[in-house]
């Protein structure tokens, strides 16, 4: 297992977990994960087990808050909700994202033209 | 923020791992579950719904080790579970673990006591502040002893006078005898007390603050001041109870109202510093222009150095104001005779025990490699039948840096016990030590184990971890999975290789055994020797006390007269008592203090330049040679010497040798010729043996002997002879002492032998110390070897079987397995003696009269290990010639 795509899967995976929250509100591990498998069209492979190592991570940071409730299908399970910390560093990492996607973006048309 | 907020929730998560787990477990559980209904929503089956569930999940075993990781403490995790695991491995194994925290104890304690000792003798600065600044300033040595190192009362105020690059100069007394003071308490006889003469700012100089009380001052010093005393800590203690207000009281100490000014901190012991192995129970000030003035050479100067100036600078200005120096400034004559030299203070109390202490730091050394080589092979043999067990580890996943972590995790937690155990043993090593207070080595009664030892502990009980553990780890680590799991264990590659490197380290620990042995046969070699010595007077069957007495008389004349007759009715009552054979007086015994007074001369021959001391000067009377056991040539002195008949002395043959080389005697001998002192004549009456003076190993020098009916002794050591033990003559002794003289006080009664032991007891006590590490070393090879060969013994149960069955008789099988034992002995040897070779020379400063390569003591080091090799492999080759062949071959 390397340590730099893990790495790199962790802060990815955290991000996409606190959108998740921001948009739907409180909800379970079991709810995160699916939610993301479908945004992300089937094009992330995710073990849905993983999240629950980056759920413990935010919660540890102060950036998640857990709670247990209980679920639609009347199961007790553990919710989840972002806090305000938590809203601020995810503005601060989306707009990270953004700009290191504009970059990446401008630098692959870049390349494209530098090409021709 | 964010950073430290997750790792205080990881601590903290660390100690609260069942809860959190268990929340964990139930959080999987309803994911699942939710998972199988959406699925089953989706019209799947049950079983088809579970199966896709945990697939999408994706290994929930993975999943909650990513949680812990990511929660809590991991490499904790696991250095805990590693212990847990090590410790109940080791608890089934506990012969093994028994043996092995032993012999390590046994190594790191010894290691933490000498440890100890270095750190208090050579590497602690002395317990003075600023204490780099003090030194000893003393002529270079020579033969004469202490008279030579003392400078006289003038001496010192020119020499404090002149010199710039000194603080300030003091100085004690050294010729204050033992048991010079009486304290009368009550009705009953004195108790007697020793106490030295310092100059009044000898406390000052040194940094020492009382605890109670004060430090002297000027005035104590000066004549006619009020008497006074600081106690030891001890004898405050003892003698007085340790009483709180005994500051501003007064005793009667040798028949004067002597006030107590102080007590001295239990830190400082007068005698463990500058006069090791005797008791110091008080501290007196001394009048420099009182009687001392006259009496010649009684001080030696210790100096404080000015901050900033160096040693050499110190040692030019003191070389230039030597020169200046007069015994007495009155007599002209007695002025330009002396040197001095500052040394640190430190390296005269204990510079002369460096190469000891580094030849015993060795030894040590020595000791606790054996214990780790031992060790190694102890943990090799158990990693050996352990192999399989770490080959189904790995199989199962583990990688080898954990088998790896988990075995230094094994030595580490032997090494942490043995560590904890061997601190106890130096404990008890180092309280036993301090309690010697007969040993005469300086600091031994300031002996502690300190935060250096403990650091020192740490250090070689890691040290010793890594050492014993790394190699079984390493073999243990890179074996072949496949190959292991298959190995039965006997006579396959990877056995054998093992045995290799046992065999490897058997050898390894015979030769340290062996040089450590060498080492310690010199030095016991080198101890008999001194015992051997002819020390020019028999100590066995003698004992000597101090005797009290007053002198009445007017003029010189007078009292010479009174002296004799007290003397010479001691003499005649003690020598009366049923067991004496012979009974004398001398003012100082052998092996002790001792003083010179000029070089007489043969008569008509003048003295030539350069002579730089005289003989020591010993006042006895008639009978004392008998008393001793030394041999006279000529004649003893007798009661009729009397002060008025011709001026005899005694000299001893070195004197008389070197005499003899100006004097044209017929035949050479001395014996009834005259000498001269310069101020009168002096009739040879006999020639004695050379005495050891100054200790038992040294040359003797020149000796010279006046009759007490001629000279006044400056104290008076009665000697008697007995036939029966000496103990057992104390009680008639002192009560015919006590008849002759109601004052006199309950003096200790001191076997000659205890003297002569007394001046012995640093040799014996190295000679001890490195003699038990070297039968604790053999102890440990020994172990070495038997385990080696028993275990392949062991192994090998199954070849021996068969070669028995297919006819090899029972000799046969037992002389193969000690012809293997020998092998290995013989190799260690042979590489030991030749090491031993090496450090022998490294140690030929500390014989005596003993080759580095002493053929006889090699020789029985060698038969010595040799033997004991053969013992350790006879038990396993009788054990291998009982194999019984049939249960052999059934079992495996």
């Amino acid at each position: 297992m390397g340590e730099n795509k893990l790495d790199l899967l962790q802060g990815t995976l955290d991000l996409m977990v606190l959108q998740t929250l921001t948009a739907m509100g409180a909800q379970h591990g079991y709810g995160i994960a699916r939610r993301i498998e479908q945004a992300s069209k089937d094009e992330v492979l995710l073990n849905q087990g993983t999240i629950y190592a980056s759920l413990v991570r935010l919660q540890q940071r102060g950036w998640i808050a857990a709670s247990w409730g209980t679920s639609d299908n009347n199961r007790k399970a553990k919710f989840y909700s972002i806090t305000r910390s938590g809203r601020k560093q995810l503005a601060k990492d989306a707009d990270h994202w953004q700009r290191l996607s504009d970059v990446m973006g401008r630098l692959f048309d870049l390349s494209e033209e530098g090409g021709q | 923020m964010g950073a430290l907020r997750r790792a205080l929730a990881r601590i903290y998560s660390f100690f609260r791992k069942p809860p959190l787990d268990a929340d964990l477990e139930a959080e999987i559980a309803t994911h699942i579950e939710l998972a199988i209904k959406e699925n089953m929503r989706r019209g799947l089956t049950l079983t088809e719904a579970r199966r896709q569930a945990l697939v999408n999940f994706g290994g929930v075993e993975l999943a909650k080790h990513q949680h812990r990781e990511a929660r809590g403490i991991m490499r904790l995790d696991i250095l805990l579970q590693d212990f847990r695991y090590t410790v109940r491995s080791l608890g089934r194994d506990r012969g093994f673990t028994l043996v092995a925290i032993l012999i390590l104890a046994l190594g790191i304690g010894a290691n933490i006591a000498v440890f100890s000792v270095v750190n208090n003798l050579l590497l602690r600065p002395l317990p003075f502040p600023g204490s780099q600044q003090l030194v000893w300033i003393a002529p270079p040595p020579t033969k004469c002893g202490i008279s030579c190192a003392t400078y006289s009362t003038d001496g010192y105020d020119t020499f404090r006078a002149g010199t710039h690059s000194f603080q300030d100069v003091t100085g004690y007394n050294a010729f204050s005898t033992a048991d010079n003071l009486s304290l009368s308490v009550g009705a009953g006889a004195p108790v007697q007390a020793t106490s030295i003469d310092v100059i009044a700012n000898f406390f000052q100089l040194l940094g020492v603050q009382p605890t109670m009380g004060r430090a002297f001052n000027e005035a104590d010093g000066r004549n006619g001041a009020a008497p006074v005393i600081i106690l030891s800590d001890a004898w405050w203690r003892r003698q007085f109870n340790a009483d709180p207000n005994i500051v501003g009281k007064a005793f009667d100490i040798n028949g004067q109202q002597t006030t107590v000014v102080g007590v001295l901190p239990r830190t400082f012991d007068f005698g463990a510093i500058f006069s090791p192995g005797t008791k110091i129970d008080a501290i007196t000030p001394v009048d420099l222009y009182g009687p001392v003035r006259t009496q010649g050479n009684n001080f030696t100067f210790i100096g404080r150095l000015k901050p900033g100036v160096s040693l050499a600078q110190a040692r030019q200005d003191s070389a230039a104001v030597a020169p200046r120096l007069c015994n007495n400034n009155k007599v002209s004559d007695s002025c330009g005779q002396y040197e001095a030299v500052p040394v640190p203070l430190k390296s005269y109390v204990s510079g002369k025990l460096n190469r000891s202490l580094v030849v015993l730091w060795s030894a040590v050394g020595g000791i606790l490699l054996i214990a780790c080589v031992n060790l190694s092979n102890l943990l090799l043999a158990r990693a050996a039948g352990r192999s399989k067990e770490f080959a189904m580890r790995t199989a199962l996943g583990a990688s080898r840096a954990r088998i790896v972590r988990q075995l230094l995790t094994e030595s580490l937690i032997l090494s942490g016990a043995g560590a904890f155990c061997g601190l106890a043993l130096a404990a008890t090593l180092v309280a036993w030590l301090r309690s010697q207070g007969a040993i005469a080595l300086p600091l031994l009664s300031t002996l502690h184990i300190d935060g250096a030892a403990l650091g020192w502990t740490v250090l070689i009980a890691v040290f010793a971890a890594v050492f014993f553990g790394i190699v079984p780890g390493l073999r243990m680590a890179s074996g072949d999975l496949q190959e292991t799991l298959k190995d039965t264990g006997a006579g396959t590659g990877q056995s054998r290789k093992h045995e290799r490197l046992r065999s490897t380290l058997v050898v390894t620990e015979v030769a340290l055994a062996c040089v450590l042995l060498v080492g310690a046969g010199l030095l016991l070699r080198s101890f008999l020797k001194v015992l051997d010595v002819d020390l020019g007077f028999e100590p066995q069957h003698a004992a000597a006390v101090m005797l009290t007495y007053d002198v009445p008389g007017k003029t010189r004349l007078e009292a010479l007269q009174n002296q004799s007759l007290i003397l010479q009715q001691v003499l005649t009552r003690v020598s009366s008592i049923p067991g004496i054979q012979a009974a004398g007086v001398v003012d100082y015994l052998p092996l002790g203090q001792n003083r010179s007074w000029g070089t007489p001369f043969p008569k008509g021959i003048k003295a030539p330049q350069g002579i730089e001391t005289g003989p020591l000067v010993y006042v006895i009377t008639p009978g004392y040679m008998r008393a001793m056991g030394t041999g006279i040539r000529g004649r003893d002195f007798t009661w009729d010497d009397g002060p008025k008949s011709t001026n005899v002395v005694m000299i001893n043959k070195a004197y008389a040798h070197f005499l003899a080389n100006y004097a044209k005697w017929p035949d050479g001998s001395a014996v009834g010729q005259m000498l001269n002192d310069g101020n009168q004549d002096l009739l040879v009456a006999g020639v004695v043996d050379d005495v050891h003076e100054e200790g038992t190993e040294g040359d003797t020098g020149w000796q010279i002997y006046y009759p007490v009916t001629q000279q006044f002794p400056n104290a008076a050591q009665l000697v008697i002879r007995t036939t029966l033990p000496p103990g057992t003559m104390a009680t008639s002794v002192m009560t015919a002492l006590r008849e002759l003289n109601p004052k006199q006080p309950a003096a200790e009664f001191r076997p000659i032998q205890a003297i002569v032991n007394h001046s012995n007891s640093p040799r014996q006590f190295f000679m001890l110390l490195v003699a038990s590490f070297a039968a604790l070393g053999l102890t440990l090879a020994a172990l070495g070897i038997y385990g080696v060969i028993s275990y392949s013994v062991t192994q090998r149960t199954q070849e021996i079987g068969i070669r028995m069955a297919l006819g090899a008789t029972a000799g046969r099988v037992q002389r193969s397995v000690i012809s293997k034992t020998l092998r290995l002995a013989i190799i260690g040897i042979v590489s030991g003696a030749v090491a031993s070779l090496a450090v022998s020379r490294a140690i030929a400063a500390l014989l005596f009269n003993t080759e580095p390569s002493d053929p006889i003591t090699f020789a029985a080091m060698v038969l010595l290990i040799g033997v004991v090799a053969l013992l350790a492999g006879y038990v396993p080759a009788r054990r291998a010639s009982r194999v019984n062949p049939m249960v052999a071959l059934r079992n495996n």
